[in-house]
């Protein structure tokens, strides 16, 4: 579904990422791991269209999305969970959630689909008109990820869902991709540091270090110990 | 007493001007980084257009629809300068994104040649729109309060125009886009919301809404080429006051600067009066330099 081959991304002089080669099938939950600051939400990034790569080719559905814009891959069915969120802090929680309708047609934006997300994280059905800036880090998780969802994305790419999110939510995060993954309509490419949440839900991991990928394989064939060194720091 | 009733009633509608001219200036800023000196010469395009509407409703009717014209004008007035303002946005601003000292100089040249082209155009003396003759009228309150019809049917009209740019900002699908590509442009892009196009859109709406500025001007003034410059200063001032992209703040700000100018002039002169606001105005931002709100976020 995702094809990338030899991605370099670089900020100014800096290469953060060389020679990045990745594949994700249709279907399949992908988990991209590696300590901090090694490339991996660069490399989301790029794959949303946010930063331009340097060389390389980025493959989706068959089209080539190298060349364009971010709001024309969210168009073609990219769904993004940014690290840190991202909600806008100054819309509502519905308005949120509207803004996850943006990327269909005018005519394919149904209400009714709000009502499947509020039910899925009853916590944002509490109040919809609340600002969605004073919500705690762990609701502000579900609303970012409501909004991915939303739209019902072919491809969604999530950047540590889990990090500093409290326990229970962390949980109901994991059921989630696993509802996902059990449904099998939506693929997704899940950038994770904790390694029994990944290997919990992943079909294939993919190890990174300084901006290059360093170890691949089907999550159950992994050589955990190889994984856990890559990981600690 | 009565005096200065007066004083705040005509600072009212100064203040009502100033913030139709603030806000597109905030909206571009607020959204876009880009700060447009090119702004003022939007409201010159519009007093231009009642003027160049009421010529040829006179040279065609020879005189009964003159006033009339000037009521016509108004949806008029707001499509040409918000076009000007899409062409503006299209040919230079478009390519400085980002690069806000480039874009100063880029819209400040673009200012003088849309003087120069209303100087060539209408030439360069002043000229008088015409006002219809129904606003000619006072209120008169009793003693000597009597409030100019054509002033008050200023301050109506911008609220008018306010409460749509609040329906627009808080109601619509548009206004929904346009602030969350202002909190989180990356993440309105990813999201499928064509950037450019909030971009192009908020840019012509604030050059439209400086257009209608324009067209209020003419009923209370003269109009020349340099029309623009001498409000847009003020209008810069409201902006920075209010806190930079702010609308709850520029609406309160454009009420203090329009009050203060009008209340300072009247007891010295317009040129101390305007030296008093600024200097307010740069002790007040030393003490607070965002201005006066702030957004807040945890």
């Amino acid at each position: 579904m995702l094809a990338i081959q030899s991605l370099s991304v670089a900020y100014g002089e800096s290469v953060v990422l060389s020679q990045v080669n990745m594949d994700v099938p249709q279907g399949r939950v992908v988990c991209l791991m590696g300590r901090n600051g090694v490339g991996k939400t660069t490399l989301l990034k790029s794959i949303m269209g946010l930063l331009r790569p340097r060389q390389g080719q980025m493959c989706f559905e068959d089209a080539d999305i190298t060349a364009w814009p971010p709001h024309r891959r969210a168009r073609a069915g990219i769904g993004y969970v940014p690290q840190g969120r991202e909600i806008f802090p100054y819309l509502t929680i519905h308005e949120n959630l509207l803004m996850g309708l943006e990327a269909l047609p005018a005519s394919a934006r149904q209400p009714e689909v709000l009502e499947q997300m509020y039910s899925l994280f009853p916590a944002l059905k509490v109040n919809p008109r609340k600002v969605a800036g004073t919500l705690s880090g762990g609701q502000q998780q579900q609303l970012a990820l409501a909004r991915a969802l939303v739209r019902q994305p072919k491809l969604l790419l999530l950047d540590e869902p889990t990090e500093g999110i409290q326990p229970s939510i962390v949980q109901e995060i994991e059921e989630l991709l696993h509802q996902l993954r059990g449904k099998g309509d939506t693929t997704i490419l899940l950038v994770e540091q904790f390694l029994d949440f990944a290997l919990g839900v992943a079909d294939y991991c993919y190890v990174m270090e300084k901006g290059a990928i360093v170890l691949e394989g089907p999550a159950n064939d992994l050589d955990q110990g190889q994984v856990r060194e890559y990981l600690s720091v | 007493m009565d005096v200065w009733a007066l004083q705040i009633f005509n600072g009212v509608s100064l203040s009502t001007i100033l913030l139709l001219i603030a806000l597109g200036l905030a909206l571009s800023f607020g959204l876009m980084n880009v700060i447009n000196l090119a702004h003022g010469e939007f409201i010159m395009i519009g007093a231009y257009t009642v003027y160049a509407l009421q010529q040829a409703a006179i040279a065609f009717t020879g005189g009964p629809m003159a006033d009339w014209t000037f009521i016509v004008a108004l949806p008029l007035v707001f499509l040409i300068a918000a076009l000007m303002g899409l062409l503006v946005e299209r040919t230079v601003i478009r390519f400085l994104y980002r690069r806000p000292l480039d874009t100063l100089l880029a819209t400040w040249g673009a200012a003088l040649i849309l003087q120069q082209l209303a100087r060539s155009i209408f030439g360069a003396p002043n000229v008088q729109v015409v006002a219809p003759l129904w606003l000619g009228g006072n209120l008169d309150l009793g003693g000597d309060l009597v409030l100019p019809f054509k002033r008050l049917f200023i301050i109506a009209v911008a609220l008018v125009c306010l409460a749509g740019i609040y329906w627009y900002m808080y109601r619509s699908n548009e206004g929904r886009r346009m602030r969350a590509v202002m909190q989180n442009r990356d993440m309105a892009a990813s999201l499928g919301v064509s950037t450019r196009r909030v971009d192009s859109l908020t840019f012509a709406l604030g050059a439209g809404l400086a257009g209608v500025a324009g067209w209020a001007l003419t009923l209370i003034g003269p109009i020349g080429p340099s029309l623009g410059t001498f409000y847009v200063v003020d209008a810069f001032i409201v902006v920075i006051l209010g806190g930079m992209g702010q609308i709850p703040g520029t609406i309160l700000a454009a009420f203090i600067i329009g009050m203060f100018n009008t209340i300072f002039e009247y007891g010295t002169t317009a040129v101390v009066g305007k030296v008093l606001v600024f200097t307010l105005v740069i002790l007040f931002l030393q003490w607070r330099p965002a201005g006066l709100m702030r957004l807040r976020s945890r």
